[in-house]
């Protein structure tokens, strides 16, 4: 009996003992939450930094950019991947607890518009897309499709790319409640691709692979401003530049005050030419000039 | 009464024991308390902001809208109990046919492999059982039923059906097996074929423990978290049939509680749908209970 209650305390000592080194591990790991759109972009560019870096362990967690913020706001993490800006509520409840959040452009999405492969449709006006997913286009043959009705798939309301879209392109508007939400980017291009009728949205990262082939099943739309316009791709460098190609936007990093330490290094890392260099490789777009000069104030 | 020194120590123990086993019992008590309080004390802040008739009788959830916020949950109550109905239609006629095919018809060779592979059924993991939703079951379904796509009721009834199955089979089986030999073997001497014996003494005098078991499988499928995450849309629209995708509320809760802000209308609102849930279930095992004891009064 002695020896029993001996071994049982034994073991729960052992137990103990070997959780304090990933206790303290877990402190030092730099911990990003947030958007969906960013998370396998920051997961990828984490791994170079580490690789280069062994010392610095980060840990890259998705949930949407809402997610992330709150994250942020509440000190469970040390970096925010958003892919909107932050609201003026987040803003404020952060000052509430003393954050003061610095933003960071890392790269540059033409958030995507995709179709089933089988749609005849190739190019949208962005009052047509509005209207589809507000609810008032309900079937395809009212924009010049095959007759059936319009299959939606969007994100959840944690969303950062839900908060924009709806921003941009629904006019601020309500949503259709007929619109699935899927938890990612990975599965609206899932569903699209199973979907004849489907008709999704996504970071231009998750339509092209690795060698920037558009993923089999997929057709990406271009997108007008409005009928006298030109239509262009999200694919096309220079329009998403230039802005012609009416919904691109930023994809933003944001740290509680100035960022220090292995943070700051980490952040310098992605906007290094090296780093860019892993954004375009993803099939997103390297930072612009101006947004790379308005980064190094808010580094100061 | 022992007087030595020994024996004073085996009361004192003894006392302990009692006293340990005691604080066990109304620890159960305790905590079911304790959720039930802590529920409730962070969803009465929601209805100062919230009509409560608003909140069960409105049709639209849609927190984060930026042209009028509403917290209408009757959608979402309706999703949960069609999904769970469905499940039920499915499970309850195939599960007391696999309990009775195991305690009655099936030779002993047969039940040792079917009783461990319904036991295996029963662990595995919800999400598992979504991506089968996703990958399997909907594309099947779309082409069955002929809709774009099978992100929907009839898909979340499915596969609450698989995971609310064991459930109902080893408790029906249970409950089958322990009906007196004497039954049967009477039913048999009257003259009744083994068909007859089943369904007409078996089953009714099992009844009691089929029940119970049915209201466990149902509590199973109204809980169920990830799988109808996965795999039915997550449309916040009034549901419109089997075919139209759904959004149960423990879906709801799982997207959005993540990124909400702490302590907001929309936090407490959330745990509101958490009480909600809380009483439908508690309501689901008590009739349950009191099924079971009127049924337990009659065969005396």
């Amino acid at each position: 009996m002695n020896l029993r209650k001996l071994f049982i305390i034994g073991m729960l000592c052992f137990g103990l003992m070997a959780s304090v080194p990933t206790i303290s591990a877990q402190r030092n790991m730099m911990q990003i939450k947030g958007s969906d759109t960013l998370v396998n972009l920051v997961q990828i560019l984490s791994e170079e930094y580490m690789a280069k870096n062994p010392r610095s362990p980060i840990a890259v967690l998705g949930g949407g950019s809402g997610t992330g913020i709150a994250a942020l706001i509440n000190g469970t993490c040390d970096i925010a991947n958003h892919s909107r800006p932050m609201k003026d509520k987040e803003i404020e409840m952060a000052g509430d607890r003393g954050v003061m959040p610095r933003t960071f452009v890392i790269a540059v999405d033409g958030l995507s518009v995709i179709v089933n492969g089988s749609n005849s449709i190739s190019r949208l006006t962005m009052d047509q897309i509005g209207a589809m997913f507000r609810g008032e286009i309900k079937n395809w043959k009212e924009v010049g499709g095959p007759d059936g009705t319009i299959s939606m798939y969007g994100r959840q309301s944690n969303s950062g790319t839900y908060g924009f879209f709806q921003e941009q392109v629904l006019g601020n508007q309500n949503y259709s409640p007929h619109m699935k939400q899927m938890n990612g980017n990975a599965q609206i291009v899932e569903g699209v691709t199973a979907d004849k009728f489907g008709i999704g949205y996504v970071g231009v990262g998750y339509v092209v692979d690795t060698q920037g082939n558009i993923n089999k099943g997929i057709k990406i739309l271009s997108v007008s401003r409005d009928t006298s316009s030109a239509a262009f791709s999200p694919l096309d460098k220079a329009a998403v530049d230039s802005g012609d190609y009416p919904i691109a936007r930023g994809l933003l990093q944001s740290t509680a005050g100035i960022p220090t330490g292995a943070v700051l290094e980490f952040i310098k890392f992605e906007l290094s030419p090296e780093g860019q260099k892993i954004v375009e490789r993803e099939g997103f777009f390297p930072v612009g000039a101006a947004q790379m000069a308005e980064n190094e104030k808010n580094m100061k | 009464m022992i007087r030595t020194k020994g024996a004073r120590f085996i009361r004192i123990k003894e006392s302990a024991i009692k006293a340990f086993f005691f604080t066990n019992g109304i620890l159960a008590v305790f905590i079911l308390l304790g959720i039930f309080v802590f529920l409730l004390y962070t969803a009465i802040p929601a209805f100062r902001e919230i009509d409560i008739k608003e909140f069960f009788t409105g049709k639209n959830w849609d927190p984060t809208s930026p042209v009028k916020e509403e917290y209408g949950i009757l959608s979402m109550i309706v999703s949960t109990f069609l999904v769970t109905l469905g499940a039920l239609a499915i499970a309850v006629p195939v599960g007391i046919g696999v309990a009775s095919y195991l305690s009655d018809v099936a030779h002993e060779k047969v039940r040792e492999i079917v009783k461990p592979v319904v036991e295996i059924l029963a662990g595995i993991p919800s999400v598992v059982i979504g991506f089968l939703g996703i990958v399997l079951f909907g594309p099947a379904i779309a082409k069955i039923t002929g809709q774009s796509h099978g992100l929907n009721a009839i898909n979340g009834s499915i596969l609450l059906a698989v995971m609310a199955l064991p459930t109902i089979i080893s408790i029906s089986e249970d409950a089958l097996n322990a009906v007196p030999r004497a039954y049967k073997e009477a039913s048999l001497a009257l003259g009744a074929n083994r068909w007859q014996t089943l369904i007409r003494v078996k089953i009714p005098a099992a009844l009691s423990g089929i029940i119970a078991a049915i209201m466990l499988g149902m509590g199973r499928a109204i809980g169920e978290t990830m799988t109808v995450l996965m795999a039915t849309g997550n449309a916040p629209a009034f549901p419109g049939g089997f075919l139209s995708s759904i959004r149960t509320m423990t879906a709801n809760i799982a997207i959005e509680l993540g990124e909400v802000p702490y302590r907001t209308t929309h936090y407490y609102a959330l745990f509101a749908i958490g009480l909600v849930l809380f009483i439908i279930t508690f309501i689901v095992n008590l009739i349950s209970d009191v099924v079971l004891h009127k049924f337990q009064e009659k065969e005396l």
